[in-house]
């Protein structure tokens, strides 16, 4: 039973629920169980056996979720009241917070578990983890990709029906590509941020990562909406249905030549991959479109520059006094901090807040931030004079498949990896990514963007376009298992 | 020896009196046990996030209003990064390069900005004595202030003594108090005020080094604090020394003043826009909307007292910057046809004797009719000053009608024409006829006991004029 239950995508599943078909506690227990012998460390918390905890109850005032009780993987740095929240850090470590993320609350679906992710989100490999890095179901000697690795790994691996992820360069769609998953990282301001601890405040969104774009499109369908908790947050415009197209018929797809040149390290096995998909599209109806973006290849500088000092505010909050860990807090109050951060924090995160410390810093503002917030300003204008011509921008998503545990250790190297899914972080679109074939039996993952809250249309050319690359996951949720 | 010229600029923190924080539903609050009002948001939960509060937007317009700046269609917040026990997100959200009020006017002393900020928590400082920090064992943090709507006001350097310093942070505070958007008490916490000093020789055409006031909690320690610094200042100077740029506290008990920390020191705070609130639009209709309702300002209503009733400036001023008094002198006299509204607030200082400078006159026993009557009759000289006094006291102890307090009492003045005052009179001048000759010798001060005869006879009935005039004519004079 269990094996046949594994092969339902999240919406089927959701379906034998509301035809009185499956069981939605065996499902969880099926699920529960698989989790808790997690063989990839993907979880750093899996829910306690027996019924789901009722943590994830909608609170008063929010409207019941109309998902059946399909178990949801959460990313660590989601608040979940009462259950570790910690954002894979050591800082924060044992910590469970008073209240549940906006975005947790609103799907009200049973917390399967916490899944492991790059320290405050601050990776592309997962290796950032203060709590181990996390296998590749596709090779364990591989990385999962980050920051949202954990849950791309546990939804590839099939140790979760889907998962919850956050993406500020690209962490929910460069491990949906390494992982051969889908992942969609939202419009700016479309899904609540409220009880997500932060990153990059204004880069960060929650986002689906799932088996399939069926399952991307009913997951966020029920995580969009205004929230009076979050300034950020606006309704979404349109109602996201179930896509049904399969073909691009009238659809025109850019593509940014000039910033597929611009980086040294694409895989040509990536860019074999790519140049298929393209032709694979023309054959489905789309029109292909040059377009240019000719300020994106400066994008990972300005990210670079924006991230972490918004980072270096974000994270002083952890000082010691009122959560979370404390060391020296019996001397004087410059050792408490010292030593409380020192310890705490790992390597990455430590040279970011460095970084965005100096950016600020008085004096270097207009060189540092100010011009970053120029390219910033030029690069939302490049994709709004594109989209003036093409309805979609495609690229890949990473420039190589994923890599081997410990085989990036230069972080400017690292960096490159969001190389094509910075620009739209920086312009605030979604973008979505889709496993498009293997290479050397590891997954390429395919990047389209659209303009801001084009997410149904952006869902309906994702689906089109993943019925006719027929990716079977079912490898790598063999390979999930201990 | 050069004369010097003092310039002072203040800066000026003033709470809202919201109903709950400026980016939280928590309740405003003071004297509650600590950490009640307290949440994700206010306490720097990981994850919470910042929601502008609407009411203390439109105070704060209120204010830029009524110190006659212009309100900022668009301005925004950043944060102010520092580390610190009472900061709990370890930065505070405050407005930088664009706030929502400037370039305005109060007074003489014209206004440089006015933004909207949060406060801190409060610091408790415990196992010592002294309640300070360099004794104390250990802090503990009460979060109940945290988030508490502020407004910081600071103004050009247009203040040159420590009196218009205080002078003016008095008009500040009538101003903000007119508003009624904040309780505005120093001792409180709710006005606190910083004062930036500097001193140059007269004639001198730049201003020399300034020095940082802290926090310095009451009108009076304000000019103190500032006289002390201008003379510190001036000391050093002469002894050929220069200032050094610095933050100084001022030592309340021993009149010191200790450096807090020096420009080398000051933290570099790196301001960025805080990028969980959008920019903070205000409409032309909403300023309008506040406008509209500003209420009448205290440095307006002065001018319409004395032009209105023929006030002295200063009494006018006095009525004008204590809005209960003004508002009783107003009904006391729309209360009574024809008394003279320069005698009503003549007497005015009489009643705050009686009832307590702090109290609403509106509070008491005394209606304005009731005191406007008391007033009458004693221009009418129905009864006289003394007795008026007496009448007074019993509408202060149990209310009533002045007429009708007068006829149960006995306390109609005693007319010349009815002949009984004449015979008190003769009794007097009978009883010291030591006086009596003194007076007719040309001794004016001789009246005073003959004077004090007749009234203990009459029980202040007596118009003392009138028995002035009588004394000198049974003299013969």
């Amino acid at each position: 039973m269990s094996d046949t239950i594994l092969e339902l995508s999240a919406a089927a599943a959701a379906a034998a629920i509301a035809a009185g078909d499956l069981d939605p506690a065996e499902l969880f227990a099926c699920y529960r169980e698989r989790a808790a012998a997690d063989p990839l460390n993907a979880f750093l918390w899996v829910a306690p056996p027996g019924p789901p905890a009722g943590l994830t109850e909608p609170t008063a005032g929010e409207a019941a979720t109309p998902l059946a009780p399909v178990p949801l993987a959460v990313k660590d740095l989601f608040c979940t009241q009462g259950v570790p929240s910690q954002s894979a850090s050591k800082i924060l470590e044992g910590y469970r917070p008073p209240y549940s993320a906006t975005v947790v609350a609103r799907l009200g679906l049973p917390l399967l578990g916490k899944t492991n992710q790059d320290e405050f989100a601050m990776g592309s490999s997962n290796e950032n983890s203060a709590f181990g890095p996390v296998a590749n179901p596709w090779d364990r000697g591989r990385v999962p990709g980050g920051s949202s690795g954990g849950s791309a790994a546990a939804v590839a691996g099939g140790l979760a029906p889907w998962a919850l992820g956050t993406d500020t360069g690209g962490s929910i769609r460069q491990p949906a590509a390494f992982c051969g998953i889908v992942g969609l990282k939202p419009t700016y301001g479309a899904v609540s941020r409220y009880g997500m601890i932060a990153f990059a405040s204004s880069l960060d969104q929650a986002g689906p990562l799932t088996r399939d774009v069926t399952d991307a499109a009913l997951l966020f369908s029920q995580m969009v909406g205004a929230d009076p908790r979050d300034a950020t947050c606006v309704a979404f415009p349109d109602r996201i249905g179930r896509p049904t197209a399969t073909d691009l018929a009238g659809v025109r797809l850019g593509i940014p030549s000039d910033l597929l040149e611009a980086v040294d390290g694409l895989d040509p096995a990536v860019k074999a991959n790519f140049d298929a998909t393209v032709a694979l599209a023309g054959s489905l109806g789309a029109e292909i479109v040059e377009v240019s973006l000719p300020h994106a290849e400066h994008a990972l500088s300005a990210y670079y520059i924006i991230a972490p000092a918004e980072a270096s505010a974000n994270l002083a909050r952890f000082d010691g006094v009122r959560y979370g860990l404390r060391l020296g807090g019996e001397q004087d109050l410059l050792s408490m901090y010292t030593r409380t951060r020192g310890e705490g924090f790992g390597p990455e995160v430590k040279r970011r807040i460095m970084l965005g410390t100096y950016a600020l810093a008085s004096g270097y503002y207009d060189a540092y931030y100010g011009t970053a917030q120029k390219v910033r300003t030029r690069i939302s204008e490049d994709f709004t004079a594109a989209f003036g011509q093409v309805d979609l921008i495609v690229t890949p998503t990473a420039p190589t498949v994923a890599f081997g545990l410990g085989a990036v250790a230069d972080p400017l190297a690292m960096y490159l990896n969001d190389f094509y899914t910075v620009p739209m972080s920086l312009a605030g679109i979604p973008a979505i990514s889709i496993p498009s074939g293997l290479c050397d039996g590891l997954p390429v993952g395919f990047q389209l963007a659209g303009p801001a809250f084009s997410e149904a249309r952006l869902l309906e050319a994702a689906h089109a376009l993943e019925q006719a690359i027929g990716f079977d996951g079912a490898p790598a949720r063999a390979g999930g298992t201990a | 020896m050069p004369d010097y010229v003092p310039t002072i600029g203040l800066e000026i923190h003033v709470q809202l009196a919201t109903a709950t924080k400026m980016f939280c539903g928590c309740a405003l609050s003071f004297g509650d046990p600590a950490n009640v009002h307290c949440c994700p948001t206010c306490l720097g939960l990981p994850g919470a996030l910042p929601v502008t509060n609407a009411q203390a937007i439109e105070y704060a317009i209120a204010i830029g209003l009524a110190l006659g700046c212009e309100i900022a269609p668009v301005s925004q917040f950043h944060r102010k990064n520092y580390f610190y026990p009472d900061n709990p997100k370890a930065y505070q959200i405050s407005q930088y390069d664009v706030p929502i009020a400037a370039h305005g006017r109060l007074g003489d002393v014209r206004i440089h900005r006015a933004h909207v900020e949060e406060d801190a928590a409060k610091l408790i400082h415990a196992g010592a004595g002294s309640g300070r920090i360099h004794d104390a064992r250990r802090s503990i943090v009460d979060f109940n202030r945290a988030g508490t709507p502020l407004v910081e006001i600071v103004t050009e350097p247009d203040v040159h003594s420590p009196e218009q310093a205080r002078e003016w942070l008095t008009l500040l505070r009538e101003t903000i108090r007119a508003l009624g958007v904040s309780d505005v008490d120093m001792s409180q916490g709710s006005l606190r005020c910083d004062a930036n000093v500097s001193v140059a020789p007269t004639g001198a055409t730049a201003l020399g080094t300034k020095t940082e006031l802290k926090n310095m909690n009451s009108f009076a320690f304000l000019e103190r604090g500032v006289r002390a610094e201008i003379a510190r200042q001036i000391a050093r100077l002469e002894a050929g020394e220069t200032i050094t740029q610095e933050t100084l506290h001022y030592d309340v008990a021993t009149g010191e003043l200790r450096s807090l920390r020096s420009k080398e020191e000051a933290h570099d705070y790196r301001y960025f826009p805080e990028p969980d609130l959008p920019l903070l639009r205000v409409s032309a209709d909403q300023v309008a909307a506040v406008r509209a309702a500003l209420p009448e300002l205290p440095a307006d209503k002065a001018l319409r007292l004395s032009a209105t009733y023929g006030l002295a400036p200063e009494r006018a001023h006095e009525l004008a910057f204590n809005g209960p008094l003004g508002t009783f002198f107003e009904a006391a006299v729309a209360a009574a046809d024809g008394v003279d509204p320069v005698a009503i607030a003549n007497w005015l200082p009489a009643l705050i004797e009686r009832v307590g400078s702090d109290i609403d006159p509106a509070a008491t026993p005394v209606t304005p009719a009731a005191f406007a009557a008391l007033v009458g009759l004693v221009g009418t000289k129905t009864i006289s000053r003394d007795a008026g006094r007496t009448v007074l006291d019993r509408l202060v102890s149990d209310g009533g009608e002045p007429a009708a307090i007068v006829a149960a009492e006995g306390l109609g003045a005693i007319a010349a024409a009815d002949g009984e005052l004449d015979a008190v009179v003769a009794a007097a001048i009978a009883a010291d006829p030591d006086a009596a000759a003194k007076v007719a010798a040309g001794n004016a001060k001789a009246m005073g006991p003959l004077v004090g005869y007749v009234m203990r006879e009459t029980r202040g009935r007596a118009d003392g004029a009138e028995v002035g005039r009588l004394i000198r004519a049974q003299l013969g004079l």
